[in-house]
């Protein structure tokens, strides 16, 4: 299953926001400094909000993840693949967490724990009621297989 | 709580007078005190023991080195205050010094007891901050007797505990030599399931010797290390090369100390502790002893070892000398046997992880097409080996490492691929043990990489089903 809409939109608004900001004051700070014509490099920040734009939007359709039988699989990156799969019975604690702006936007994320701290699979960007519905769900798995170390 | 106030009590009008810091160490004891009655009636019948009576000695020198401490950073206004203050007002702040010394050292003895119940042990300590910590038994990952120096000439030692999420405070500091022993005996048959009036009574679980490292194979084995000659020849060639530029003799002797202080740690301080290693096997898991000024006893019991480590230094290869490491999870525990030879290692491995025969595995190499040009020279280090028991990885051509982890105790499987990796179609493997570490085999094809990381998984899974129990012995 991919992720919803939300986590793309936030991130793009963040990302026109800051590119915005950030050209205004080149174009202002060059612009007094250097001359008028100097004011032209503020389109730098445009290229880079393109291409921003693109790789947020290519990064959100790269997120999998799937409920398997026995385990969970994450799948996510798209220059730097990477994909994690955790057994239920390793899980130690399930965590929904959501932030200030997350909440805005109705998004929480699914954080899984092992024993190992370098397994690290989160789910960002889901909706609060399917961020739930997994916690429950891999909680209630995990306790059916459990084990120890 | 009587004994504690008149001994208290002298000390107090002396001590006070100089330092106010001794007034409320005395004023917070009593409600301390009764605060922590009530939680021994509730504790279970266990009944509380105090540690061995030298530990105050030991402790006394705690508050006396953080004064002598902060004298000695500041010699001179030290100097200039012991003037004004006079010889007999000089000796008076020194006995201070010394009975609140003894004081501390008497009291945080005192507040320190340990008990062990049908499951766990507790150990509580504390003087103002009371710390009452409960550890199960049966979570319980090694078990260590440890003998400094001074320790051993006292015939007093230490018991340390390693439980999984916990720093290096769960010690008891100290025992009786005798007791100390006695203790363990009963917490790993306590931890392996016998009943707690069996576990007291079974002793010390019969040992059989495995292997013993001869002095002279450990200081050959460290001569031959190169990275420690490297290291040696560096840090002169950088101090030479300094001298005669700047042509300050002090600037590059103080550069030349920290490398020296790196080679000793690696040569001479390895062969202080790795001094005498013997291994032995008993139902309680192995037994490691070792070191020549400090003594250790070191137990891992059964099923605790997350990952062994093999480790072939070139020079060593010659003579087929391995060196093998371990990963038990919560302990610092890390090394098994530090020299012997391929055949010795590998029979003690097969008692850490049992029905893991080590010579039967067959590494895969990298596809060498592929890998040449992701990393160069060194993919051929690179091999992945799996059996029905173990995933294990190897790396390394200079210094060969080959890392092994049971499938039951892996915690999740990842596989990550970059973008010149991507190019070439290869990827890398990585499992995660539950001691905090991490086990990659690099650079295998594509398409087997991705089917081992569901392959893995599912042995994962089912090892699990067959580990021994927690309690070995029920």
């Amino acid at each position: 299953m991919g992720l919803p809409g939300g986590l793309l939109r936030l991130r793009r608004l963040l990302l026109v926001l800051w590119t915005t900001v950030l050209g205004v004051v080149t174009a202002v700070l060059t612009g007094v400094l250097a001359g008028p014509a100097w004011a032209a490099t503020g389109l730098v920040w445009a290229g880079v909000l393109g291409w921003g734009w693109v790789m947020l939007g290519r990064n959100w359709r790269s997120w999998r993840y799937a409920e398997r039988a026995d385990d969970l699989l994450i799948s996510r990156g798209v220059l730097w693949h990477e994909q994690t799969v955790v057994p239920y019975g390793r899980m130690q604690l399930v965590e929904v967490t959501s932030g200030p702006l997350e909440r805005r936007f109705a998004l929480a994320s699914v954080q899984l724990h092992t024993a190992a701290a370098a397994s690290d699979a989160k789910i960002p960007g889901l909706a609060p009621a399917e961020a739930e519905r997994l916690r429950d769900r891999l909680t209630e798995l995990g306790e059916a297989r459990s084990a120890g170390l | 709580m009587s004994p504690v106030e008149p001994g208290a009590a002298p000390v107090e009008p002396g001590a006070a007078h100089e330092e106010p810091g001794a007034a409320p160490a005395e004023a917070d004891t009593p409600p301390v005190e009764p605060g922590a009655a009530p939680v021994e009636p509730g504790a279970a019948p266990a009944e509380h023991h105090r540690l061995h009576p030298f530990t105050p000695l030991r402790r006394a020198w705690v508050p006396i080195g953080a004064v002598i401490g902060v004298l000695s950073q500041q010699v001179d206004r030290a100097q200039e205050w012991a003037r004004d203050l006079g010889s007999v007002l000089g000796v008076l702040l020194l006995l201070g010094l010394l009975l609140l010394g003894a004081l501390y050292g008497f009291l945080s003895w005192w507040f320190t007891s340990y008990a062990v119940t049908d499951t766990e042990l507790r150990i509580r300590t504390g003087l103002l901050f009371r710390r009452t910590a409960h550890i199960r038994l049966d979570r319980l990952q090694a078990v260590d007797v440890t003998q400094p120096l001074l320790a051993r000439a006292t015939g007093v030692a230490k018991l340390k505990l390693d439980v999984i999420g916990t720093d290096d405070k769960d010690e008891l500091a100290f025992l009786g030599e005798r007791e100390a022993r006695a203790l363990r005996a009963e917490l790993l048959a306590r931890a392996a399931g016998f009943a707690p009036a069996e576990a007291a009574g079974v002793g010390e679980a019969p040992v059989h010797g495995l292997l013993r490292v001869p002095a002279d194979r450990l200081w050959r084995s460290l001569l031959l290390s190169l990275g420690v000659w490297g290291a040696l020849a560096g840090g002169l060639a950088a101090s030479v090369a300094v001298w005669w530029i700047s042509a300050s003799l002090v600037v590059s002797l103080a550069m030349l100390l920290p490398v020296l202080g790196g080679v000793w740690a690696a040569s001479g301080g390895r062969f202080l502790t790795e001094y005498d290693w013997t291994v032995a096997d008993s139902p309680d898991g192995l037994r490691l002893d070792h070191g020549l000024l400090d003594r250790a006893h070191e137990t891992v019991p059964p099923g605790r070892v997350q990952m062994v480590r093999i480790v072939e230094p070139l020079l060593w290869r010659r003579r087929g000398w391995v060196r093998v490491e371990l990963a038990v999870a919560g302990s610092k525990n890390d090394v098994l046997v530090p020299v012997a030879e391929r055949g010795e290692a590998y029979a003690v491995v097969a008692r850490v992880l049992p029905g893991v025969e080590l010579a039967d595995l067959e590494f895969a190499p990298s596809p060498g097409r592929a890998s040449r040009w992701v990393v160069p020279v060194w993919w051929k280090g690179y091999g992945l080996a799996v059996s029905p028991q173990v995933f294990a990885a190897r790396h390394g051509r200079l210094c060969r490492r080959t890392e092994i982890v049971p499938h039951a105790k892996v915690q999740s499987v990842r596989l990550t691929q970059g973008p010149w990796e991507r190019a070439r179609g290869v990827a890398d493997v990585s499992v995660d043990h539950g001691a905090n570490g991490t086990v990659t085999a690099r650079l295998r094809a594509a398409a087997e990489a991705a089917e081992f990381l569901h392959a893995q998984a599912d042995r994962s899974r089912t090892g699990r089903a067959d580990a021994s129990p927690d309690r070995w012995m029920t």
